[in-house]
């Protein structure tokens, strides 16, 4: 071809990609200008977070940032918001479900395995699908379910009794199911799924009955299993060699020569993705049985850890430990956050990392490596960190307290990243501890698999114990026990910049704005819109009962909405006409 | 600064910021101690509800030895509490339906029916207690039982079946060793200068609810007020050498008697 020739095909293909951006731009904009209902396709799920009016994954967008562009409600006029409408769910229990959004219409799951779509506006209910649960399945930790995937026209949600299911998202019709494990043996699905691609990953819940937990991928059209990655190797497999050999047997000692076939690796809450490394991340639990370590020897990976997997095989590309041969029940279970920040003076594409036992982690999330690791609640069960990030333990004497506590610095409930400020903010539990006692206990299917006396720690010596975490309307912990508050930490370095104390915990999620609006909720049944630059309270509106789910905000014909799940009721706010 | 720091500098002034709780860690009993009240009150149920299988030495059941310490159902405390509470299923043993203070104390037995001498047990006498707690005691000056006696204290018709024996004698003779955060004592001070004393029932972020000691149900918001102190010494007297040792095991036999049925 000759340079005229080889100019002009050139020319036309820039053209024909020039037409073909424009094409695809104008599709949007009529769309969005529209609200026209169109489907899902995956490339509108790697620019979620870009499609500020939707909320179309789980954590808002594949770096689960849960961080929105929307800026209607600003911290000047979040005192004008709201109550728009209301959604009342009938069955008790912790509601810990994040809505998904698409194109005015919302969907969200609620107790225990329903699907309910309906008019994100006016709260109206188009179709529930009900899933009808086997009756021998048993879940630790409550009914829960936290959320919905879609891809294309069709909705995602894993079940109590360890199913994935596939629903028509326009008539909540079931379209397959598919077996992910068995229930009986303590396997659940509580999380929402994620999409990537062409495929649905989910994990398994259970280590607190001693499962085997995996993660596991499957065809979004016929539901069949892609791949799977087991978050306890067997041995001979990477990393099957951290569930070491047990030493010769004592009278006192019991320790488990198969203690990897139950090890636990729960996977309790949704992973994320970096489109540009294909890889797909999540946080994995606490090793079964949770508190007595002394009968699985050895660092017991993958539990604790996050591990970051090919997204089109699930093969393990590097893991990082945040609690070697843990004896806290300090599982992983976070969503893992990235964030491409300023490092050092340099750019980094990072994952950053409250963690359950105490410490806030930077981690390179191309190469696992561990760049920082800070408390930020008190922390006495390690000192310090080597270079590559394992920690000193320093387990404390029998009878005596260990920071945090069994539920941990932070838990499940989701945090967020704001670009806009580059703050990591996170729910924390304060001046919480337990007091740890392992005890031996040996594996029988679908029978608790905990191995420990804890107690609470109780400031007052010999007194009945406080009740357990779940309570009702009277902070019967009081500051004694533990306090709550919003941490902002700086992403970087974990540097605290504010902190918005509560009296009581709070097992909120947390969700900022472009506009600088943090909104969170609490134990006390508050729902709270913060100034995410210096943490100040711009308004507060009281609902009446615990708020355990994450907010999300989106908009429909030019107006933003927030919602809050306060009980049984989901509350949708918008500013006031 | 917020008016949420404001208020924690207030409270941090008076010290009750940092919630006493490293002091406390020494007396806490460590997994596998007992209070000799607790065996001693789990005797006696015991005796009442669990000889007729299990037999006076634990052996009566063919193949169980509860003196032996190991049990094929049960590891921990909590295993035990799940047994008795929820029986097992085709045996003979059933469910029972005891409350916390109870449970506490005949697993406190079951641990140490080997090595507790009932002769060392003065049991006390409820209908003495009574008196003690009516006349010598004054207790319901502060404290109800039943439709008797003021709120300002917290109410004690159901103390029997939440508290056992050793906590309630601690009661009486360390009362803020055993007071519950949730029932400390708060002192307010109004913008407009009025202070308010009483007893807290609930908090949050921006609220505190208490009794007064009026007994006027009371619902302030915090930066309404000038000073807002939750204080971690009990008022409540101790009675360690007003009441004589049988007098205070006759007013915890009493105590434990009130079970709010």
């Amino acid at each position: 071809m000759n340079a005229r020739l080889k100019s002009r095909a050139t020319l036309l293909k820039s053209c024909a990609t020039l037409l073909k951006s424009c094409a695809t731009i104008i599709l949007l904009f009529a769309l969005a200008v529209a609200g026209v209902q169109a489907q899902v396709g995956s490339d509108r799920l790697v620019n979620a977070a870009k499609e500020a009016r939707n909320w179309l994954i789980y954590s808002g967008g594949y770096f689960s940032n849960r961080y929105s562009a929307l800026t209607q409600i600003t911290p000047a006029n979040a005192k004008n918001l709201e109550l728009k409408w209301m959604y009342q769910a009938a069955a008790a229990g912790a509601w810990q479900t994040t809505p998904l959004v698409v194109d005015g219409v919302m969907y969200l799951t609620q107790r225990p395995n329903d699907v309910v779509a309906l008019d994100a506006k006016t709260g109206r209910v188009f179709w529930i699908y009900r899933h009808t649960l086997d009756p021998t399945q048993i879940v630790c930790c409550g009914a829960n379910n936290r959320g919905l995937a879609i891809l294309g026209d069709t909705l995602f949600m894993g079940t109590l009794d360890a199913h994935l299911v596939a629903i028509d998202a326009k008539t909540g019709r079931l379209i397959w199911n598919t077996k992910v494990a068995d229930s009986k043996g303590g396997y659940s699905v509580t999380h929402a799924p994620l999409v990537v691609k062409d495929k649905v990953i989910v994990g398994v819940g259970g280590g607190e009955y001693g499962i085997r937990g995996f993660v596991a991928a499957y065809d979004a059209r016929s539901g069949r299993e892609a791949w799977r990655f087991n978050t306890i190797p067997a041995p001979g497999e990477p990393g099957g060699d951290s569930w070491k050999t047990c030493p010769p047997k004592t009278a006192d000692a019991f320790c488990d020569p198969e203690a990897w076939k139950h090890g636990g690796g729960s996977v309790w809450v949704t992973g994320s993705y970096d489109p540009g490394l294909n890889m797909t991340y999540w946080g994995v639990g606490n090793a079964g049985p949770d508190w007595n370590n002394e009968q699985r020897p050895g660092d017991n990976l993958y539990t604790d850890s996050v591990v970051a997997l090919d997204a089109d095989t699930g093969r393990l590309r590097w893991h990082y430990q945040f609690t070697p041969h843990d004896q806290y029940d300090y599982d992983s279970v976070q969503v893992p956050v990235l964030a491409d920040i300023t490092w050092r003076g340099a750019p980094l594409k990072a994952m950053v990392w409250a963690n359950r036992n105490g410490n806030f982690y930077v981690l390179d999330r191309e190469t696992g490596k561990f760049l920082v690791g800070k408390p930020f609640v008190k922390v006495n069960w390690m000192d310090t960190f080597d270079e590559r990030g394992r920690p000193n333990q320093t387990p404390q004497p029998s009878g005596m307290p260990t920071w945090p506590g069994n539920q941990g610095g932070t838990n499940w409930y989701s945090p967020s990243y704001s670009p806009h400020t580059g703050l990591f903010y996170v729910s924390a539990w304060e001046g919480y501890a337990t007091i740890f006692g392992g005890t031996p206990v040996e594996y029988q299917e679908g029978r608790n698999f905990g191995g420990g006396v804890n107690r609470s720690f109780v400031p007052v010596p010999g007194a009945p114990a406080v009740p357990g975490i779940r309570r009702g309307p009277i902070n019967n912990w009081t500051e004694a026990a533990a306090t709550g508050a919003v941490l902002a930490l700086d992403a970087g370095t974990g540097e605290q910049k504010w902190k918005f104390p509560m009296t009581d915990v709070t097992d909120s999620g947390i969700l900022t704005t472009a506009a600088d609006v943090l909104f969170t909720g609490g134990r006390e049944g508050y729902f709270q819109a913060l100034d995410a630059r210096n943490g100040s309270l711009l308004w507060k509106a009281s609902l009446g009962a615990q708020i355990v789910s994450g907010p999300i905000t989106y908009e429909v014909d030019g107006k933003q909405f927030v919602t809050a799940i306060s009980g049984l009721s989901l509350c949708v706010f918008g500013l006031r006409e | 600064m917020r008016a949420r720091s404001m208020l924690l500098v207030v409270l941090l002034g008076l010290g009750f910021a940092s919630p006493p709780v490293v002091a406390a860690q020494t007396t806490v009993l460590h997994p596998g101690e007992y209070a000799p009240a607790d065996i001693a009150y789990g005797s006696r149920i015991y005796d009442a509800q669990c000889t007729t299988c299990h037999g006076a030495n634990g052996d009566g059941v063919g193949g169980v030895d509860l003196r032996s310490g190991k049990f094929r159902n049960a590891v921990t405390d909590q295993d035990l509490t799940r047994v008795i509470t929820t029986g097992i299923q085709g045996t003979g043993m059933l469910a029972f339906k005891f409350d916390p203070s109870e449970i506490t104390g005949i697993i406190a037995y079951i641990r140490n029916m080997n090595s507790f001498d009932r002769g060392s047990v003065n049991a006390g006498d409820a209908g003495r207690g009574r008196t003690v707690f009516d006349s010598k005691g004054a207790c319901a000056r502060c404290h109800r039982v039943g439709m008797q006696g003021s709120r300002v204290a917290p109410d004690l018709s159901d103390i029997g079946a939440a508290r056992s024996p050793a906590s309630l004698m601690r009661s009486l003779t360390e009362p803020t060793s055993q007071m519950m955060p949730i029932n400390r004592p708060v002192r307010i001070v109004t913008r407009d200068g009025k202070v308010i004393n009483g007893r807290r029932l609930n908090e949050d972020t921006y609220t505190v609810q208490m009794i007064d000691d009026q007994e006027k149900l009371i619902s302030l918001t915090k930066s309404d007020l000038r000073e807002f102190a939750i204080l971690a010494t009990s008022p409540m007297p101790s009675f360690k050498t007003t009441l004589t040792p049988d007098e205070l095991n006759d007013v915890v036999a009493y105590l434990l008697s009130l079970k709010g049925r």
